[in-house]
């Protein structure tokens, strides 16, 4: 018994769900940042499976998820820094806190 | 006749993908959570490896189960001022699994009516000497790119220690 096109992503599809649940409701830093992580896995599951089901030979969607795994990774090193240094300012990474530039 | 994946690893794995997110999402203990994203993360090395994508594999293992799990941990840890402080509310929010859900319910309805014309099954994906002749090329599609990424992981390298270095400025 096999799968098609579909199965991949659905999965991709549903961990972004997660994902997003993940960013919108979480109130650490930290946390919002790891579920952003997810989100970009999504992303990289859906380019690699079309990759394999309509351009296996020349793997398209393998090289855009090579480049999306760099962004990925330059964003979480930026986001995790920009944490530090919010938590040196407030002593604290829950978001509800960052609330200076409210009205 | 198009690619098709084994049926029970890769139920397995998603399984396992699905899994490690919920069980991220539902830990108290941040720490907990991180070492769930990890878990994620191997089983998405995993499902490339079902793809035929080596290369990515190895690629996802180093970058997010080494480095950006690390990473996330000594963060977590450098925040914590007391251990107590590392378990933390569930913050379940109706609002935000509405808008998850609205948001799974219309991709899925866009992925049921997506129908791409499929490669035959005999397509070969290329390994990863391929791969990697493909990435290096210098008179490749790929070679500027390439080396524009270098450049954002360079500058992402020096905002990180700019924004997380000491006090003086």
């Amino acid at each position: 018994m096999t799968l098609g096109l579909h199965a991949p992503l659905a999965l991709g599809a549903v961990l972004f769900g997660l994902g997003l649940y993940g960013a919108v409701s979480k109130r650490s830093a930290v946390m919002v940042l790891m579920s952003l992580e997810l989100m970009a896995n999504a992303v990289n599951i859906n380019l690699v499976t079309l990759s394999r089901f309509v351009t296996p030979v020349k793997a398209t969607g393998q090289f855009f998820a090579v480049f999306a795994m760099v962004v990925s990774a330059a964003e979480i090193g930026l986001g995790l820094a920009l944490v530090l240094a919010l938590y040196r300012s407030f002593r604290t990474i829950e978001l509800s806190a960052m609330d200076r530039l409210k009205g | 006749m198009s690619p098709s994946l084994p049926l029970v690893p890769f139920a397995l794995i998603a399984v396992a993908i699905i899994g490690g997110g919920l069980m991220m999402l539902l830990s108290r203990n941040v720490v907990h959570a991180t070492l769930w994203m990890l878990e994620t993360m191997l089983a998405t090395a995993a499902l490339y490896l079902l793809l035929n994508a080596e290369f990515l594999a190895l690629v996802q293992i180093m970058v997010y189960a080494g480095a950006v799990s690390v990473l996330v941990l000594f963060v977590v840890m450098l925040t914590l001022r007391r251990r107590q402080d590392a378990v933390r509310s569930l913050d379940a929010s109706p609002v935000a699994a509405a808008l998850a859900v609205l948001f799974v319910a219309a991709v899925s309805l866009g992925i049921t009516r997506f129908t791409p014309t499929l490669a035959p099954a005999s397509a070969q994906s290329p390994t990863i000497l391929a791969f990697g002749q493909l990435l290096f090329d210098p008179k490749g599609p790929i070679m500027v790119p390439f080396e524009i990424a270098s450049l954002v992981l360079l500058v992402a390298l020096v905002g990180a220690v700019w924004w997380a270095g000491g006090e003086r400025r």
